[in-house]
């Protein structure tokens, strides 16, 4: 039988696939990417404890998760359309103009 | 049973996907594979009883995201396959592995320590999206007020950010343009 455990340690693998992902991504995309993807491991994480404790608090964190990350998504690419019209690429190699 | 082989089915495409998601060179790809582990993902709340928040996961996520991140792509050039410029591989392995087994260990310590009681426990003899709706709009409503107000702010920022120069048009030439201008100023 599927316990909570299962969920959670499915929910850290895909974590820190996304932790890989922000770690070794250079390009800005990318780095969107890997947030996205932890945003949804926790996802995971709240609906299955939602679920295993009978509680609807888990549930609603996860909608909130998901409202903040529409609103991530939107003003982060308006940043990233204005950053490739400024420096045309998307390498955070690039863009490190702020070294001092 | 079948939630056994649903579970095993979805976290092995799930971390499949995603793996494809981080790994890959091409935006095009990546993107692709992270809708579909999006879309697996509300499978996995399905499973759970979460129907509304699976069904938002669609909608929202599936839907109005990633969409979103299809029309940013048309800016960037997304067929050409990126170059990174890649450091040690294996010590950033170790590393995201450590900080993610350490963030778990935190996180999880509390869970297993039985002092957790339900808050808002779920209603008997009435379905998840009215429970969801029942919930929302008595104990979370100032959250819910305050979610909308933040969307609106992120709203008006991108479309102040991305909006910019949006008459001139980044890939055709002005002239065209400008014929269009002069063919509405005659009507």
């Amino acid at each position: 039988m599927i316990g909570l455990s299962h969920y959670l340690i499915v929910s850290a693998i895909i974590f820190s696939i996304g932790l890989v992902g922000v770690l070794r991504r250079r390009n800005l995309l990318m780095l969107f990417f890997a947030t996205e993807v932890m945003l949804n491991a926790v996802n995971i994480a709240f609906a299955a404890i939602s679920h295993y404790y009978n509680d609807l608090t888990g549930q609603m964190f996860a909608f909130f998760i998901i409202a903040i990350a529409a609103s991530e998504v939107a003003v982060g690419l308006g940043i990233l359309i204005v950053l490739y019209k400024k420096h045309g690429s998307l390498d955070l190699d690039d863009l490190a103009t702020m070294r001092g | 049973m079948y939630e056994t082989v649903a579970f095993y089915l979805f976290s092995v495409l799930t971390i499949g996907l995603f793996l494809i998601t981080v790994m890959s060179k091409n935006v095009l790809y990546a993107m692709t594979s992270l809708a579909a582990g999006m879309v697996l993902i509300s499978g996995f709340f399905f499973i759970l009883g979460a129907d509304f928040l699976g069904v938002v996961q669609l909608v929202a996520y599936v839907g109005a995201i990633m969409a979103l991140y299809a029309f940013a792509m048309m800016f960037f050039d997304a067929t050409r396959d990126i170059k990174e410029k890649n450091t040690s591989n294996a010590l950033v392995f170790l590393l995201g592995g450590m900080s993610a087994l350490v963030l778990v260990l935190m996180f999880s310590a509390p869970i297993y320590s039985e002092n957790i009681a339900a808050l808002y426990p779920m209603h008997e003899g009435v379905g998840n999206a009215q429970d969801v709706g029942i919930v929302l709009f008595t104990k979370y409503l100032i959250p819910f007020e305050v979610a909308a107000l933040m969307l609106l702010v992120a709203m008006i920022a991108g479309i102040i950010l991305a909006g910019k120069k949006m008459d001139e048009s980044l890939t055709e030439d002005m002239d065209a343009d400008d014929e269009i201008m002069t063919v509405k100023d005659e009507k």
